[in-house]
């Protein structure tokens, strides 16, 4: 395999996708999960079969919707086209919408579960000792969550990496501002060129294996979860 | 006794109401007595500020009614759990200081140095919490508590989960809290011989109703004490004072309202106080003194109080010596001795248990 002829674009496009979803995912996860742990509100069902949503649904539903929402005459799509003057349909940032969208679950889920199994004794635990909500959540659950964390965060940004169907019918297939690995190796077995698809293939199979390695490492080392 | 709680407080959950009305002392220990279900952990709850209900008053001060809620974390109460609760994050230090970094610097009373003494924490410092047995754990937790400068402290049942020999190594640091930081103490248990030798004013629920409080030896005084507590506590608790020791006979001599008691020799100085529990059905009762007639050594002159309802083949009687004693006789006897109220009568006491630090779990 000649690593020189290989398209570094893709692949930094795929990277930089991913980054930015998990940050936002995880800004964003966070208080829904903590949420649907805590909340005995009578919409959370109605919240949680939101969020599950893309691990049912085809990703070419999803991608549909999203390019209608998004495009020149969508919701989304159309104030931001008189905002900016260009709608958010084949872009960099509608990819990172669609995305934060498809891999919502995948963050949120391991979140909620990991908030669900602390429970509610530290909180109140560290509130009498005189922290606030906020105090508590940065100062005793946050440290307790780093397994939650670290799993959420892994297969949230796996799944990003991965992802095709959506990514095809937001993004299209744009060099350099929608074209990302996944795309990429489609692209090189339509045209038959199966070197730079296996080079490709194999890049993105070796970072996911070294990825997954890599956690459960340190999953080994964490300290154990509340006594 | 200055009222330092007021509180008035109504939960209802499914199939639970919780409505107690309860004025508690600012000094001593406070024990809320009851079984499972009884709604003691609810009284906590709202004592620490984690259920919004009816009011509370705490030193002249509303911290808690229609119109105002001070949020658990702004109120100056330490709370112990049953499960200790340590944050597993932190060492032992890191745990101490947790609560006492939160506190407003002019609020510190209770510094890391003195709580480290008091409870015999040296060692541990820089232990990781999982290091940590049963017992090092509860005294890591009671004193982060400590160190928020409480004025009050909450323990909900922070014996349960240890054994005897943990508890024993737990309680005499509970009375040094009180006698020596002079913090008043809500202790919640369902166990009464746990906590017999620290308790001043108890309280006891069943069902979220509160069925008796007020100072011990009245609460265990009372005709209907074995409807709250059942049958093996029922019997009065005297505190007496150590009159002289007799090491011929090894005997240890008790004053009760200038009345004599005798019990196994104890190593405690004269003049100190030795509390003592009688258990009812340890009470014999005699119209005539019967000195010399009898091999029991206690003999107290006393006056029937009050007799109370009958219970199967026997009955309590309230006597009055000077404090309140009980004595479970048969419905015969009562019948043979024709007792009636304001009746001279001799109680002869056959067993006299000890209640102090390591005795009695």
């Amino acid at each position: 395999m000649d690593l020189h002829s290989l398209d570094y674009g893709p692949i930094w496009l795929t990277l930089q996708l991913a980054t930015v979803t998990m940050v936002i995912l995880l800004i964003i996860g966070t208080p829904i999960a903590w949420w649907l742990a805590n909340t005995c509100s009578k919409i959370r069902v109605g919240i949680e079969a939101v969020v599950a949503l893309p691990l049912v649904l085809p990703p070419t539903v999803l991608g549909f919707y999203l390019l209608i929402m998004l495009g020149p005459n969508g919701w989304i799509g159309g104030p931001i086209q008189t905002l900016t003057g260009s709608p958010l349909s084949f872009t960099f940032a509608g990819l990172v919408f669609a995305s934060t969208l498809y891999s919502l679950p995948f963050v949120v889920q391991p979140l909620q579960s990991n908030f669900e199994s602390i429970g509610k004794a530290p909180i109140e635990t560290a509130s009498s000792l005189g922290a606030s909500k906020w105090d508590a959540f940065f100062s005793v659950i946050l440290p307790l969550s780093r397994r939650g964390y670290l799993t959420a965060t892994v297969l949230g940004f796996a799944h990003t990496l991965g992802e095709f169907g959506v990514v095809l019918m937001v993004g299209g297939n744009i060099p350099g501002k929608t074209k990302v690995i996944s795309i990429e190796i489609y692209d090189r077995v339509e045209v038959m060129e199966y070197a730079q698809a296996h080079l490709l293939s194999a890049v993105l199979l070796l970072f996911s294996f070294l990825v997954l390695v890599m956690v459960y490492a340190i999953n080994k080392k964490l300290p154990v979860h509340v006594s | 006794m200055t009222t330092f709680i007021k509180a008035n407080f109504k939960v209802n959950y499914q199939d639970f109401n919780f409505d107690i009305d309860l004025q508690l002392p600012a000094s001593g220990i406070t024990v809320v007595f009851g079984p499972s279900g009884s709604g003691k952990t609810t009284l906590l709850r709202c004592l620490a500020g984690f259920e919004k209900s009816g009011r509370l008053e705490i030193a002249g001060e509303v911290w808690q009614d229609k119109n105002k809620f001070l949020p658990a974390n702004e109120r100056a109460i330490g709370m112990v759990f049953q499960e200790s609760r340590l944050f597993p994050h932190l060492k032992v230090r890191e745990n101490l200081l947790y609560g006492y970094k939160r506190t407003p610097v002019d609020s510190r009373k209770l510094h890391l140095d003195r709580v480290i003494r008091v409870l015999a924490l040296e060692n541990l410092l820089e232990r990781g919490i999982q290091k940590l047995s049963g017992g090092e754990k509860q005294r890591v937790a009671l004193g982060r508590a400590l160190l928020t400068s409480p004025k009050l402290l909450l323990m909900d049942e922070p014996l349960a989960g240890l054994d005897t020999q943990k508890k024993v190594e737990i309680i005499p640091f509970i009375r040094k809290i009180e006698q020596e930081l002079s913090i008043p103490i809500i202790y919640v248990t369902h166990s009464m011989s746990e906590v017999l030798q620290l308790v001043d004013t108890m309280v006891i629920l069943k069902e979220g109703k509160i069925m008796k409080s007020g100072p011990i030896e009245k609460v265990f005084s009372d005709i209907h004490l074995r409807d709250a507590i059942g049958d093996e506590h029922s019997g009065a608790i005297l505190d007496t004072i150590v009159l002289e020791h007799d090491i011929e006979f090894g005997i240890t001599r008790l004053d009760f309202m200038g009345q004599v008691l005798s019990v196994p020799l104890q190593r405690i100085a004269p003049g100190e106080g030795l509390r003592v529990h009688i258990h009812s059905k340890d009470v014999s009762l005699a119209t005539q003194p019967p000195e010399g007639l009898t091999s029991v050594l206690n003999i107290l002159r006393t006056k029937v109080k009050k007799i109370g309802k009958n219970v199967g083949y026997s009955v309590d009687i309230e006597l009055d010596a000077g404090r309140s004693l009980l004595a479970t006789i048969t419905r015969k006897s009562l019948s043979n001795l024709n007792l009636q109220p304001g009746q001279s009568i001799y109680a002869l006491i056959k067993a006299i248990r000890m209640v102090h630090e390591n005795e009695n779990l």
